[in-house]
């Protein structure tokens, strides 16, 4: 027994278990915040199971309890079963197609008895651990194309699914396994084309379209003026260049309007709108049917007033908060789904600036300290595995906090170990602890 | 190999470090930089709720509250709390039908959400009230919520004590303001007089409200809130037994009544006719009521004791008589040898009613007999008094007593909108014959017609000024404001200052015209009004006037003071196309006189009482402009509709129909239409113009 538990406890590391405490009594104290009625006794309640801060925190308990099992597991375990994990998963994502429940407008979730299971929620653990199993293959070159399409079908499948489930938000996750192929060689001019495709379909929001093809026609002809002596030389450039401008220019003409008119969502279209504080065009408005305010005169998007409660929230929060229980905006109601997505408005109400840069700070310390975990590894399943937590994490942290300050589009993705939600803190806390339990065994590993 | 990437490390902990400092440095600018969000987080959580204080009271001379506030109850309804509510039985209780009831739902939820409370039914009965709350557990999501409402208990003194209602615009504007959306405001009468007073200061108290403008708790537990100050109550003069009377008396013909106290200038009685119920002009029927008495040509919301104008006739001669003593044109002793006419300026006009020799022997002699002649030749020799060489210097001191006795000036009541009468200035004369004119022009001054034109307040006033031999004290109500401030005092100060204006006429003349007074009611041509016991000095009268050139039966006017020796009440009565002085107006002054100086009405003033209170009595020409009135707005609706059918229904007599179109009340009080040539038969007794008993308004169940 002894020496089991000097096994346990060596190589633990101490600081990702504070850090995971703190940010998880943090959550707790900030739903608390959220739904608890004046007058209700404190501890009773707590220990009730009826309320949704009692709730969290018996999920807090079962999360812990399955870390630790986690830490007594073998770290061979992980590697071995990795696939394993994966089909189970995607078992249980296709799964969901017959069996899903109807729960406001998703058709992702699978209900047994009174729990909601959510698989694309949680299949970004497998995806991880399938990811890494897969780059630390012994003779795996990443840099040949079709290692790299198969790691992107690795990840990008359950994407496809999610999005086929209604779930965008969460396919969209996915796309940060992409940090951890960039880190493990891919190629950086896919990560760069990814970025100026993204900035192109953002110009082409924020600009007149006519406006906005001149001036790409503008910028290729500068390319090609700038290597004219190049071109001379080597008549294929000219093509290249010609055709990536053909391309953007079709981007912004015809892919743009598609993606509008026929792939998003009403909501989302709105949504997007709203965080670059545009009305929506009247092209896409017709198709979606969106109405216009017969007072005003303006378009009635909905998806503007989560946004602006949640700015209210945080701006009136000032330098030091209201106080726990004192918000007026989280505590009556104003921000809507703040017990899940727009949690941060309470910590931004109640704790002011201080209290939320305290916050951002513990989430970047917290990413900084996985990411230099992920380096001390001696074997590359570690590495990736450490990589693809850090990515999954930073992509959630990023995106709820962006929207909740309106500079990303509202997308519904938990605040990490803080949002209400028991499988949310399920799947973050069993990411977290796999990498703790694999890095304590880091010397052993030399695979 | 893994070190071959390891700069890449780097990069991303490069972009997890840049997108951070971008959430950050947006925290700052929210939080930090502006403080607008903080102000929106406020306004979006905290509901200022204005806490309406209790109106003032309005008491009478005996401490009767006669405006009063009550507490009814509006039932209330909040459609997403009506699961398991008994419906049928609700329905009952109402007496609605089921389809009725999901309307008003429904109507409750477009105007104000499921979540917030709406009116369901607004000022419930007391007996729907107590069968509500007998039952109100069956009936979840309806509750009661009080509502101060105005009430007047007596039901009498709609023009004097008026009216509040919801401010208008313009009134917000004069306000700066002050007053919002959704306040009441006194509206006329003594409400509007001293809003200031009786509103009282409102209290402010700060709510939490939720997401659905629900009201949570009280913000910081009430830290900030401010109480309500209850509007401060006014005692007056009035008699409220006196004022029921008079408006017995008044309420079905057309005229004034104004009583004074003469020593204090304090109103005792003022009534108007025709007159409504003021507990019509409470609550939910407001606007519906204020719609028909607004369409009546007869005009109930018009005060005519302070708004309405008649020429006085014969009771100016007093006053005349006053004006040539003082002027010492001629003496006490005075007479006229009048035949029957007068022909001082060869016209033989105007006529006297009597003829006997020695009528007008003396002064005392021509006021109790009210010669014609008389006072018509002393107003011109007051006018052509040699010592002002020409007769416009003479009738610039003529005006110039009138505006002493309080006539064609305004006295300053404390009523709104008061009017000044008439007393043309010599300009005016010049203007209206080219400046060709003498004391024969005008001659009919003397006897209280021509242009000469009055209230009865100020008829009552100038009677003060009579009886007081020489002062008066500006006609007022409130007698005291309840917690007088200084600035209430020094607002006050203007009806308690004694106006000593005509006090150096001598005793000899005012004795003079007293006692001629007093002769009027024991051998004149009052005797009508003669109250065995109490001396009783009275003139009356019986004005000439004109409906657009055309000659309309006589005014009967009558003023009165009593007792001679020690006056303590004056009395103005004025009523419209009534006939004879004495015969309307005196014997109502003689029902008044008894009810305030004995307290109880003697048998013949009883039966006076009973045969004057039902007479009604119209001016002739009010039926066929009440039906012009009527019909130019069924026209006006008719074209504004473009729909004729409501103005051929009124054309044929059929009642109009509601149209839901509109929200606009536009129904039509329905008037006969007289024949030209019955215009005279209908003259009097036959015709009641006021609201007919289909619309007759059903007074509002005050308990």
């Amino acid at each position: 027994m002894k020496k089991n538990e000097a096994v346990l406890s060596k190589g633990i590391d101490v600081t990702l278990i504070v850090i995971y405490l703190l940010l998880v009594m943090i959550g707790i104290t900030a739903i608390f915040g959220v739904t608890y009625n004046d007058g209700d006794p404190i501890i009773n309640s707590f220990l009730k199971f009826k309320t949704d801060y009692s709730k969290q925190f018996y999920f807090a308990g079962i999360s812990i309890i399955i870390g630790l099992f986690i830490l007594l597991t073998d770290s061979k375990f992980f590697p071995a079963t990795a696939n394993l994990f994966y089909a189970l998963g995607f078992l249980a994502l296709l799964l969901v197609f017959p069996l899903h429940s109807n729960v406001k407008g998703t058709e992702s979730i699978i209900r047994i008895g009174g729990t909601n299971i959510q698989p694309a929620d949680f299949m970004k653990l497998p995806v991880a651990l399938a990811l890494a199993k897969y780059l630390s293959l012994p003779d795996m070159k990443f840099s040949n194309l079709r290692s790299q399409l198969i790691a992107s079908a690795i990840t990008l499948t359950p994407a496809v699914i999610s999005i086929l489930q209604k779930e965008t938000g969460l396919a969209l996750v996915y796309f940060s396994f992409f940090l951890v192929m960039f880190r493990e060689g891919l190629p950086s001019i896919i990560l760069v084309i990814g970025f100026s495709t993204a900035s192109l379909v953002v110009a082409t929001l924020l600009l007149e379209k006519n406006l906005l093809a001149g001036i790409l026609l503008a910028i290729t002809l500068l390319v090609i003026l700038f290597y004219r002596k190049k071109i001379k030389r080597d008549k294929e450039l000219l093509i290249k260049i010609i055709f990536i401008g053909v391309v953007c220019i079709g981007i912004q003409r015809f892919a743009v309007p598609f993606l509008f008119q026929s792939v998003l969502g009403k909501h989302q279209v709105e949504r997007i709108f709203s965080t670059i504080g545009k009305d929506i065009p009247e092209e896409y408005a017709q198709k979606l049917d969106i109405k216009i305010d017969t007072k005003t005169g303006k378009q009635t998007n909905t998806a503007d007033y989560n946004v602006k409660q949640s700015k209210i929230a945080i701006g009136s929060g000032g330098l030091t908060g209201k106080g726990l229980l004192s918000g007026t905006q989280t505590r009556y109601g104003f921000v809507p789904e703040q017990r899940t997505d727009f949690i941060f408005d309470t910590i931004g109400e109640s704790y002011g600036f201080i209290g939320s840069t305290i916050l951002v700070g513990l989430y970047m310390f917290l990413l900084f300290r996985i990411i230099m975990i992920a380096e001390r590894q001696r074997s590359t399943f570690n590495r990736c595995y450490a990589y693809g937590v850090a990515s999954v994490l930073f992509f959630h942290i990023a995106i709820n906090l962006c929207m909740t300050i309106g500079l990303a589009p509202v997308i519904g993705i938990p605040l990490p170990f803080i949002s209400y939600g028991g499988t949310s803190l399920l799947t973050f806390s069993s990411l977290l602890f796999i990498l703790i339990r694999l890095d304590a065994d880091r010397n052993m590993m030399l695979r | 190999m893994s070190v071959f990437n390891q700069s890449r490390s780097y990069i991303i902990r490069l972009i997890f470090l840049s997108v951070f400092l971008l959430i950050l440095v947006r925290l700052a600018s929210l939080q930090l930089f502006t403080n607008d969000y903080e102000q929106l987080a406020f306004n979006n959580a905290v509901y200022p709720k204005i806490i309406y204080p209790e109106r003032g009271i309005i008491y009478d001379r005996n401490n009767k509250p006669i405006l009063n506030n009550i507490i009814l109850y509006d039932l209330m309804i909040t459609p997403s709390e009506l699961k398991g509510t008994d419906t049928l039985l609700m329905c009952t209780i109402l007496n609605i039908d089921t389809a009725q009831f999901r309307n008003r739902i429904v109507d409750a939820i477009i105007k104000n959400t499921r979540v917030r409370p709406s009116v369901f039914e607004a000022l419930v009965s007391p007996e729907i009230q107590a069968r509500f709350l007998e039952n109100s557990w069956r009936f979840p999501g309806f509750a009661l919520v009080e509502r101060p409402v105005r009430s007047y208990p007596y039901n009498v003194g709609a023009q004097v004590l008026g009216y509040i209602a919801e401010v208008s615009p313009s009134d917000i504007e004069r306000s700066h303001s002050f007053y919002r959306m959704g306040d009441y405001i006194g509206k006329n009468g003594l409400e509007k007089h001293y809003e200031d007073v009786l509103m009282g200061q409102r209290g402010v108290e700060y709510m939490i409200k939720d997401n659905k403008n629900r009201l949570v708790n009280n913000y910081k537990n009430g830290e900030f809130d401010t109480l309500a100050v209850a509007g401060r109550g006014l005692k007056t003069f009035i008699d409220i037994e006196l004022q029921e009377m008079a408006e017995a008396l008044i309420s079905n013909k057309v005229g004034g009544i104004v009583a004074i106290d003469p020593k204090t200038g304090g109103i005792l009685a003022m009534a108007s006719g025709p007159t409504f119920n003021p507990n019509d002009l409470t609550g939910p029927r407001f606007k519906r009521n204020f719609f028909i008495l607004d369409s009546l040509y007869s005009a109930p919301l018009l005060n005519r004791a302070i708004k309405g104008v008649y020429p006085p006739g014969s009771t100016f001669k007093p006053i005349g008589g006053l004006v040539a003593l003082d002027q010492g044109v001629i003496t006490p002793a005075f007479g006229y040898p009048c035949g029957g006419r007068y022909y001082g300026c060869g016209t033989g006009k105007p006529a006297c009613t009597h003829h006997n020799a020695g009528h007008a022997a003396n002064l005392r002699l021509a006021t109790a007999n009210s010669c014609n002649s008389y006072f018509t030749d002393i107003y011109r020799k007051t006018v052509d008094n040699p010592k002002y060489g020409n007769v416009k210097k003479g009738y610039e001191v003529w005006e110039d007593y009138m505006h002493k006795f309080g006539l064609g000036v305004k006295l300053g009541v404390d009523l709104p909108s008061e009017d000044r009468g008439n007393i043309s200035t010599v300009a005016r004369y010049d203007k209206y014959y080219n400046g060709q004119w003498n004391s024969c022009t005008n001659l009919t001054l003397g006897i209280g017609q021509d242009q000469m034109q009055t209230t009865p307040l100020q008829l009552a006033n100038a009677t003060c000024i009579i009886a007081n031999k020489g002062y008066f004290y500006t006609p007022h109500f409130v007698d005291s404001i309840e917690k007088e401030t200084i600035a209430d005092t020094v607002f006050m100060n203007r009806y308690r200052t004694k106006h000593e204006v005509l006090t150096h006429i001598s005793d000899t003349a005012y004795n003079a015209i007293i006692n001629g007074m007093n002769d009027v009611v024991t051998n004149g041509t009052a005797k009508i009004a003669n109250i065995p016991g109490i001396n009783v000095c009275a003139k009356t009268g019986t004005s000439e006037n004109y409906y657009r050139g055309i000659k309309q039966k006589d005014h009967s006017m009558f003023i009165c003071f009593a007792p001679k020796e020690n006056p303590k009440i004056a009395i103005a009565i004025v009523v419209e196309n009534a006939g004879y002085g004495a015969t309307w107006a005196g014997r109502m002054s003689r029902i008044l006189l008894e009810k305030y100086l004995k307290d109880s009405l003697s048998p013949t003033a009883q039966n006076y009482f009973n045969e004057i209170s039902k007479t009604k009595i119209t001016p002739g020409y009010y039926p066929r402009e009440q039906f012009k009135k009527d019909s130019s707005r069924a026209e006006y609706w008719a074209k504004i509709r473009k729909d004729s059918t409501n103005l051929k229904r009124y054309l044929k007599g059929a009642p109009s129909i509601k149209k839901d179109s509109s929200k606009a009340d536009s129904r039509l009080v329905h008037t006969e239409i007289p024949h030209q040539k019955d215009e005279k038969k209908l003259y009097r007794f036959q015709y009641c113009w006021a609201i007919n008993e289909k619309q007759k308004i059903k007074a509002t169940t005050i308990i």
